[in-house]
């Protein structure tokens, strides 16, 4: 890089040390490139397309910022924009393709695992190559296989589950093995008791273990024999069918499942793409759709209810002990944020303790003095209200220090002004209080809205959605809101996880949210921002 | 107005008498669950129903409990909490802080797109993509296990690579109060990039770097369904995920050892707001939300 008739030293000492500092940055790139790119290969190798796709775009997007000198200004983010891309842009990409796809339960895998696991199925034959067999026990109920095959080939085999060697050599003296019989079958082999027919034929376990390699695997088959087993289902790559090897049946791949034209399915499916499916179900059945319904009304009420009861607490609080006469004001404050700095999902879990119905003490108070013990868990009306007042008590302190400050940036004179017209105190408020301060918190009260509409931790800690619906086919709950609807669809056990439907919902939700964030981005002057900038 | 001063006198005094009276009561509400746990923790009946606000006798044996509980093991939890949170924070801080300069100082095509998709990726909480989020992280982990499933690497990552966002916003905005003479003045003494922001711009962020380093602390700490989710051993777990964990078992026979933990997890951030009140308020201001 250095040219060499450069007028001063000073010029070409600073040209080569930019220089090696270009080759020094080139280097560490080529490095990283490196590490990246065989982080995708193995990836890729293990077959998951995506996420390599995504690595090979960050080494396309690291490579350019640092090595292309137009895009110098991609070096300041090109790691924060990976950090980005992979763990906020690919998951919500991968959202939406999950929502048309089947994955789930039975359907966790792809397609080359699923075929393997189903050729890797095997039966039993009635006839085919067959072993005369001796079997050995331990007194912990470890068995050893010793076969014979037709030629009079001789081996000695372990189960298949069994780690270390399939085959163990039959050399008398050497791991416990005795002396060989006229068959070459072992006398006696150490820590085992070689078992005679009748032992054998009584033997509960014997019949059901499979010795041997894993390639090649064999089972008793009667007291005389011992046969080695076969693969169940023969996979044709060209129809992509799986015949089985006992009855001739077809099974044809349907959307990610090989099913018979009778009806019988093979397990375990794959994840496939299934199109608009998981959306058709959806309004098919009244099971998923009705608490759906129910789920949403409550979603807008609990958000709208929570936003209103802490905006009207903190405004009230700020309104009443801001007047700077009012004596005690600074400690009063810090008592009332005290709910403010504790994280939420510890208060939380303590309001469960204290709403608990029977024996919190909420409860016992409330039947010490008005002899009644409201059922807070398990009535849905009682639940939600016990939900509003929780989010009530963690809320209020954001808007307390959200108004006052908002408040006092209220010019006074408008007050002077309107007194000087007569305006009650009444009138100052809904006149000019609340349309001044709703136009400078008015965004803070959308975002604040979002956040509430997605309050998963309140929901789920609280009282995880319920009480329960009864007509719900899966698990779904009066206090459910979409997010801890989603939640429960993907995770919660018992009914399986359903992946695609649980994102088909979350996309409805994305929507959702995208609306009332781009609603508070037009409020805000946060666009134009951009605008005015450039 | 035309009231006699006596009267006025007097009104004010009613007035300030059913203030103190609302007061008493708010306060009420506001400290009553913290006094309770405080007792809870302190009362040596473990049991929920049997707590009072007064405990009959108290001692720190539920605190003991922490320390001795195998099957709570408390202390480890508290320490992978720090160490997730601390580590997050100072990723994201630097991220964010990088990204933040160049969309500040240079004027690059892309530059209004990709602020805009960064605020609007950001309102979609990432709870919702958890699935893939899960996902991602398993198959990472099958090629680097150091960053998979069940490291704490892995779900700092997660938490650094979601929190982009709203502070690049933050941060931005701060910058772009920072008059741009300044660096063009730099520039034109020969001041590379980097040294401008190095020596010049950095140093005048502190008040935004404490907001957005306490902020991204305290959400971090405070999370726990995805850190419950990615961290499926015991030991790896953080302290919410700890708790909330022992709160879904049979938490009512052992209300006291929980009200111990939840008081001890409670206390770096309630220290942090105590020290750090007015910055926080700061950021509040600025736009972001907690529940």
């Amino acid at each position: 890089m250095a040219e060499t008739n450069t007028p001063s030293t000073g010029e070409f000492t600073k040209k080569t040390i930019k220089g090696a500092g270009n080759l020094l940055t080139a280097l560490i790139v080529l490095v990283v490139d490196i590490a990246l790119g065989w982080f995708a290969y193995q990836l890729f190798r293990l077959g998951y397309i995506p996420i390599g796709i995504c690595i090979v775009i960050i080494i396309v997007m690291i490579s350019v910022a640092f090595l292309v000198p137009k895009a110098h200004m991609f070096k300041w983010m090109a790691v924060g924009l990976s950090a980005w891309l992979l763990f906020s842009i690919f998951p919500i990409i991968y959202t939406i393709y999950n929502a048309f796809t089947n994955y789930g339960d039975g359907h966790l895998i792809t397609q080359t695992q699923a075929i393997n696991q189903i050729e890797a199925q095997t039966y039993l034959p009635e006839t085919g190559k067959a072993y005369d067999w001796i079997a050995y026990r331990s007194p912990e109920n470890q068995y050893l296989l010793w076969l014979k095959d037709a030629e009079g080939n001789t081996s000695l085999v372990t189960p298949v589950d069994v780690e270390g060697d399939a085959e163990i050599p039959l050399v008398p003296g050497e791991n416990g093995i005795g002396e060989l019989d006229e068959d070459g079958a072992p006398v006696a082999i150490e820590g085992y008791t070689r078992l005679n027919r009748i032992l054998a034929s009584t033997d509960k376990n014997l019949t059901n273990i499979k010795f041997g390699d894993p390639e090649k695997t064999i089972q008793v088959r009667s007291p005389s024999e011992a046969a080695e087993l076969l693969p169940l289902y023969a996979y044709d790559a060209e129809t992509n069918t799986f015949v089985d090897q006992l009855t001739g049946r077809v099974y044809y791949d349907e959307k990610g499942t090989y099913v018979a034209k009778t009806g019988q399915r093979l397990i375990p499916g794959y994840t496939a793409i299934v199109g608009m499916d998981n959306f058709v179900q959806f309004i098919n059945s009244p099971g998923l759709r009705g608490p759906l319904v129910t789920i949403v009304i409550w979603n807008f009420i609990f958000a709208t209810g929570s936003l209103l009861l802490t905006f009207s607490l903190g405004l009230l609080i700020s309104i009443i002990y801001g007047d700077p006469k009012f004596k005690g004001k600074k400690i009063l404050r810090s008592l009332l944020l005290i709910p403010y700095t504790i994280p939420s999902l510890i208060t939380i879990l303590i309001w469960r303790g204290m709403f608990n119905p029977d024996l919190g003490i909420i409860n016992r108070m409330l039947e010490a003095v008005f002899n009644i013990s409201p059922r807070w868990f398990t009535q849905p009306w009682l639940a939600r209200a016990a939900l509003l007042i929780v989010n009530t008590w963690l809320g209020y302190p954001y808007w307390m220090l959200v108004t006052s400050g908002a408040l006092q940036s209220i010019p006074g004179d408008i007050y002077e002004a309107a007194e000087i017209d007569g305006a009650s105190g009444w009138q100052k408020f809904w006149g000019i209080t609340l349309p001044l301060l709703l136009v400078s918190v008015g965004p803070l009260m959308i975002s604040s809205f979002i956040f509430n509409f997605n309050n998963f931790n309140l929901i789920y800690a609280f009282i995880n959605g319920g009480p329960p619906i009864p007509t719900a086919t899966t698990q779904a709950g009066y206090t459910d809101i979409i997010i801890s609807y989603v939640y429960n669809l993907a995770f919660a056990s018992g009914r399986g996880v359903q992946y695609g439907y649980a994102s088909a919902i979350s996309l409805i939700l994305f929507v959702l949210i995208a609306i009332m964030s781009l609603l508070q981005f037009r409020f805000t002057n946060m666009w134009e921002e951009v605008g005015e900038n450039v | 107005m035309s009231k006699h001063p006596k009267s006025i006198q007097r009104s004010r005094r009613i007035s300030l008498i059913w203030r103190w009276v609302l007061a008493v009561v708010l306060v009420t509400f506001s400290i009553f669950p913290v006094l309770w746990i405080i007792s809870a923790s302190i009362n040596p009946v473990n049991d929920l129903a049997n707590q009072k606000l007064i405990p009959d006798n108290w001692g720190f044996q539920n605190f003991q409990q922490l320390v001795t509980n195998p099957i709570f093991p408390f202390f480890t939890w508290l320490k992978n909490s720090l160490i997730v949170s601390t580590i997050s924070t100072l990723l994201t801080l630097s991220l964010t802080t990088l990204a933040a300069f160049a969309f500040s100082r240079f004027r690059f095509k892309g530059r209004q797109g990709l602020l805009k998709a960064i605020l609007l990726i950001q309102s979609f909480p990432n709870l919702l993509a958890i699935v893939a989020l899960f996902t991602i992280v398993k198959q990472i982990g099958d090629v680097v296990p150091w960053l998979g499933l069940n490291t704490h690497a892995g779900l700092i990552l997660v938490y650094s690579g979601g929190a982009m966002g709203m502070n690049i916003w933050l941060m931005k905005g701060y910058m772009d109060t920072i008059p741009r003479d300044i660096d063009e003045s730099a520039h034109v003494d020969g001041a590379t990039d980097w040294q401008v922001f190095w020596k010049l711009i950095l140093p005048l962020l502190r008040p935004i770097l404490v907001v957005i380093s306490i902020l991204s602390f305290i959400g971090t700490y405070g999370e726990f369904i995805i850190a419950r989710t990615l961290l499926t051993q015991r030991e790896m777990q953080t302290v919410m995920v700890g708790l909330q964990i022992f709160t879904a078992g049979q938490y009512t026979k052992n209300w006291g050892v929980f009200a111990a933990g939840a008081l001890i997890a409670a206390l770096p951030i309630m220290i942090i707001y105590l020290i750090l009140q007015d910055q926080i308020v700061g950021g509040l201001t600025q736009g972001s939300v907690k529940g």
